[in-house]
This record gives C-alpha cells, structure tokens and sequence, in this order.
C-alpha cells in the first residue's frame, strides 16, 4: 500500500523547514553545547525529510527527486505546519526585524517533538511499509529532541524570572499555533482512509499529557485555547514561509540545469 | 578544523614575553632536576601530562596555542555556516550542517585539552570576545559562492591537516590525543568538499566559474596559514625544542603545495600563480611570493570579516547570558531540593 504523495510531502516539509530553522542557530547559540545540539536536531530533521521525499518522489515518479521536491515547489504547493516555519523571535511580521530568542526555538521544538513522538510511534504501523521504517528511525530521534527540548523548557521556565518570563511569552504565542495539529486536511484523511495514515485527533490526550506535565515542572501556565487556526498543512501560510523558501531555493533555482 | 601552524602572541601577553625582558632567575637545585627529567622525557620523545612538572614558559605557549586553535573552530563555523541556508541540494546541505557540528565538537575537545593547563573556558572565551586571543586568520575571509564552501574544505581544511598531523605527536598528551581525534574527522571532510567541487567542475559553465573564482580567492590565504617564512619565525626553534612543532612553517608550506598540485589537475582548475612550477633539481614546486602585509593585517584585525566574525561572537554570548543563567539557576534549584529531601 502506498501513502499518498500529499501526506508524504506534509510530513517532508515539517522536517525540512524546522530543520532549516534550527540550522540558523549554527554559531549563534549561547554556549557551544546548543550550536552543536541544534545542528544535530536540524540534521536529523533534513535526514528525515530527505527520506520522506526521497519515498515521495518514487511514488510520483517521472523526474522528480528529493531535490526538485524541496527546491521547486513554491509557497502554496508546501504542506508543513504553520508552526514550522516562525521565525525565532516574538511574533511580528516578515520583514521586522528581532533578535533569534532561544525560548521561542526550544518551545517550538517542544511542541513539535511532543507531537512527532505519538505521530512516528503511530506510523510505524502503516501499510506503507517504507514509511513506517522511515518512522522507525524518526522516532529514535525524535525522542532525543524531545528531551532536550523539554529540559530546556524545565531549565527556563523553572530558572530565572527573565527566563520564566520569556519561556511563558514563547508558550503563550505558539500554543495556537498546536490547533493546526487537530485539524483534518485532505491528505491526513486520504492517508487514514487507505491505512497508512493515522487518526490524528486520536494523539490529542497523550499530547496534551505530555504538554501540561512539562509546563507544570516548568512552573508556566498554558493558555486558554483558541484564537485563529492555522491552515499551513493546507498551503496557506504566514507570511514567514516565503522568504524561508527564497533564501533556501536560491541557489538551486539560479542554475536548474546543475547537478550538485 | 584548523590551526596557525605556529602561535601568534596574544595582546595581553605580547608586551610581557616579547617586551622587556625579566633577568632569569636561576633555578633551585628542585627546580633544576625537574627541569632536567623534562627535558629528558622530550629527548624521549614522551609525552606531559597535566599533572606533570613542566616549565612555566610551555604551559603558557601551550595554552595560547590551544585556546587560538579552539577559538578557530568556533570561528571557523561561522563562513560555512552562512551557507548552511542556501546549499544546493538536500545532500549538500546535510554535509555541511555534520561538518559545522564536528568543528563545534573539535573546539569542545580542544577548550578541554586548554583546561588540563589550569586555564578556564570562560576564560579564553573572554580573551576571544575581548579580541586578546587570536583565531585563525583564515576566518576573517568571506564566503561568496558556494564554491567557497567546496574550496574550504578542500584547501582550508587540507592545509589544517598538514599542520595537525604533525601534532598528534605533540609532546603535551592531551593535545596529542585530541589531533588524533580532530584529523579522523577531518580528513573526511577533505574529502567531501573535494568531490562537492569535482561535481562542480564536470557541471555547467557557471558551476565551473564558481569554482574558479573560490580557488583564487583562497589560494593565497591557505598558503599564508602556515605561517611567516622559517627566517622571520623566531619562536618556531623554542617549539621545535618542546617537541610542540615538529615540522617548519616552510617545509609544511611545500608539502601542501606539492600535494595540491596535482590535485588541482584532476579538478581542472588553475591555481593562481604565475610562478607555480616543477622544479626538476628540488624535486619540488616553486611558487610566488606570499603577501605577508595583507596576512599580517588580518592577524592584526584588519582583514575583511574580522569585525563580523568577532562581532557575531560577541553577540551570541551576550544574547544568550539570559539562557546561561536560567540553566545555572536551574541547577541551583535542583540541588537545594535533593538537599531538603536528603536532609
């Protein structure tokens, strides 16, 4: 049984924008462990992503590769999570400009690898076989993202007032950004249909576990839900997804004949 | 990744070690011998270990030495890290972000073999973000295409090899022990970056330019790593004595340059020296004059990107005080609780 080529590629293009966005940390971090701790977590993710178009591209067929899925789809062919492509700065606009905050990135990886835990766990039983071994390996690494992710949020929300104080800024911002997560999009339902998808709305109470016991270590309040729901998953983004994608594709759309 | 194949003198000691200098004391009849069976145990070819006597004079030189080759891994992140966004292909970008991960991970090891001299990470990193300790001069250079991240691994991290070969023979053990490390990893990356630009070369005409042009950007700057010429080196005969240097600036310089050539030819790309040339009767390559007032300007903080590359570094730290003191807290916390539970 094959996954549909729509649900690969929202699953591809999670991995990759998060791990381009952790890649902008590499020798900016505040101590030497977190570049190379946010190096690996990025590696990791563009390791899965590449997996996953790599299975994508052999379903589509023709001449479509790995690369020609991530370098030559544009803004509303992406599938990712809205979630996935902020900036790591408080929220505002594109084209303002802030400082890279560590409790926005690290809440972010919380939240994500919260949810990658349950989903790879999940997939390892899909009919598609490629993709459950690809959750297989993922799920190994998404389990060390988590931890590290998590001891940060303990770290900072239990350690000073600034850092309790930005750590609660970042959980208060993104935590909507999480409704996407529940929502259903074609190609969730179409991957669930023929079994090698999975019910998302089922991981909603392990995830939810998982959340409140890291916020109440971390000594920091989850917000009421609600507020606009997200539709990256969809191909409607923020406004952010564009100019990731104009830097990231750069390169490779100057000189579409080459090989690299 | 890669080294100054000798010590530049850091500001803050410049003035004491090479200004006026102390009458020597003369050393007790202790002192004496335990500079007596130091010296035999270099003769030997031994290794120091950390708490192991040894003259004051080489734990400082060893301690600048290996706190400017740390910092030059760190530094070393930031020209192909800004490629990092932009690479290529998916299989590009991956051996990049590995390669930036593994100088990270040389500079960890690098701080710990500084730190079994008595010195402390915060504070070289404080000589680093004060612009007292020196990085590499290699690093003040900018990354223009992404050919540059081809010809940095290729020539930048070559000539590293040449210079830390040799070390993994240092006579100071944790140094020695940590180049071993360090040249596994870099070998490979020697390797991939050499075959990112083989790729390269056999692609389009644009693709073929890029390279080009990185080579003769870099050509020069890799030369000029290994140091001022053997006759202007003073301190070279000191760290030859101490078993840290093993071989001389020049003689790493041709070893490069004879290894580089051909390399060269397989690629298919020039290297920018009129002057470059087999010479029959050495059995060697000739080659031009270095610019050594340009290098030296660099060293001195006046190349391209010195301001940029200090200044990034400067700024994560600060930025990130905030984090560093939410996880010390945090520590603090922790123990206070498994105290009153202990209690």
């Amino acid at each position: 049984m094959n996954a549909p080529i729509d649900y690969l590629l929202h699953l591809a293009d999670n991995a990759l924008i998060l791990g381009q966005r952790n890649a902008e940390w590499c020798g900016h971090g505040h101590i030497l462990e977190e570049d190379i701790a946010l190096a690996n977590n990025s590696l990791d993710l563009i390791g899965q992503a590449r997996m996953l178009y790599q299975r994508a591209a052999e379903l589509q067929g023709g001449d479509a590769t790995e690369d020609t899925l991530a370098y030559f789809r544009d803004v509303p062919d992406f599938r990712n999570y809205t979630l996935c492509e902020l900036p790591h700065m408080p929220l505002m606009s594109a084209t303002a400009q802030g400082d890279r905050d560590f409790a926005i990135t690290i809440v972010r990886n919380f939240l994500y690898s919260s949810l990658m835990v349950l989903v790879w766990d999940q997939l390892q039983n899909s009919k598609d076989v490629q993709l459950a071994a690809i959750a297989a390996k993922s799920l190994k690494e998404v389990r060390y993202h988590l931890r590290h992710s998590r001891d940060w949020l303990v770290r900072m929300g239990d350690g000073t007032t600034e850092s309790h104080d930005r750590a609660q800024i970042a959980v208060d911002q993104l935590l909507s950004y999480t409704q996407e997560f529940w929502t259903n999009s074609p190609q969730e339902a179409s991957a669930l249909s023929n079994g090698t998808g999975i019910d998302m709305a089922s991981l909603q109470t392990d995830w939810n576990q998982i959340v409140d016991a890291a916020l109440q270590e971390s000594t920091l309040q989850r917000p009421a839900a609600g507020g606009f729901v997200t539709t990256g998953k969809q191909g409607i983004h923020s406004e952010h997804l564009g100019f990731v994608l104009a830097e990231m594709q750069s390169l490779a759309r100057a000189h579409p004949q080459a090989t690299w | 990744m890669y080294t100054q194949s000798f010590s530049v003198p850091d500001g803050s000691e410049e003035a004491k070690s090479s200004g006026l200098k102390a009458v020597t004391k003369a050393l007790s009849p202790q002192d004496a011998a335990l500079q007596a069976q130091f010296d035999a145990r270099i003769d030997a070819d031994g290794r120091i270990e950390p708490r192991e006597w040894m003259p004051e004079a080489y734990r400082k030189t060893l301690v600048r030495q290996i706190s400017q080759h740390a910092h030059s891994e760190i530094v070393g992140m930031l020209p192909e890290a800004n490629w990092i966004s932009r690479a290529p292909s998916l299989k590009r970008k991956a051996i990049l972000i590995a390669k930036v991960q593994d100088e990270g991970g040389h500079g960890l090891y690098l701080y710990s073999a500084a730190e079994t001299l008595g010195t402390s990470r915060d504070q070289m990193l404080d000589g680093l973000h004060t612009g007292k300790a020196k990085y590499s001069s290699i690093f003040n250079y900018p990354t223009l295409n992404w050919a540059d991240v081809g010809v940095v691994g290729w020539l930048v991290d070559g000539a590293a090899i040449m210079n830390q070969v040799p070390l993994c023979r240092c006579s100071y053990g944790p140094y020695a022990r940590a180049m071993v490390r360090v040249c596994k990893e870099e070998s490979f990356h020697q390797r991939q970056g050499f075959e990112a630009l083989l790729v390269m070369m056999q692609g389009t005409a644009e693709q073929k330019a890029m390279v080009q042009d990185a080579v003769n950007r870099w050509w020069w700057k890799c030369l000029a790593m290994f140091g001022p010429p053997d006759a202007d080196s003073p301190n070279s005969a000191q760290g030859m004595r101490w078993g840290i240097k093993r071989i001389s600036n020049d003689d790493l310089r041709q070893k490069f340059v004879d290894a580089t050539v051909p390399q060269a030819k397989v690629m298919g790309v020039t290297l920018p020296d009129p002057d470059l040339k087999w010479n029959e009767a050495r059995q060697q390559h000739d080659y031009g004059q270095i610019d050594w007032d340009e290098f030296w300007a660099t060293v001195n903080g006046n190349g391209p990107c010195n301001k940029e590359r200090l200044g990034a570094r400067v700024k994560a730290w600060n930025d990130g005080a905030w984090v560093r003191e939410a996880a010390m807290a945090h520590a603090k916390k922790q123990q206070q609780r498994q105290m009153k539970e202990a209690a």
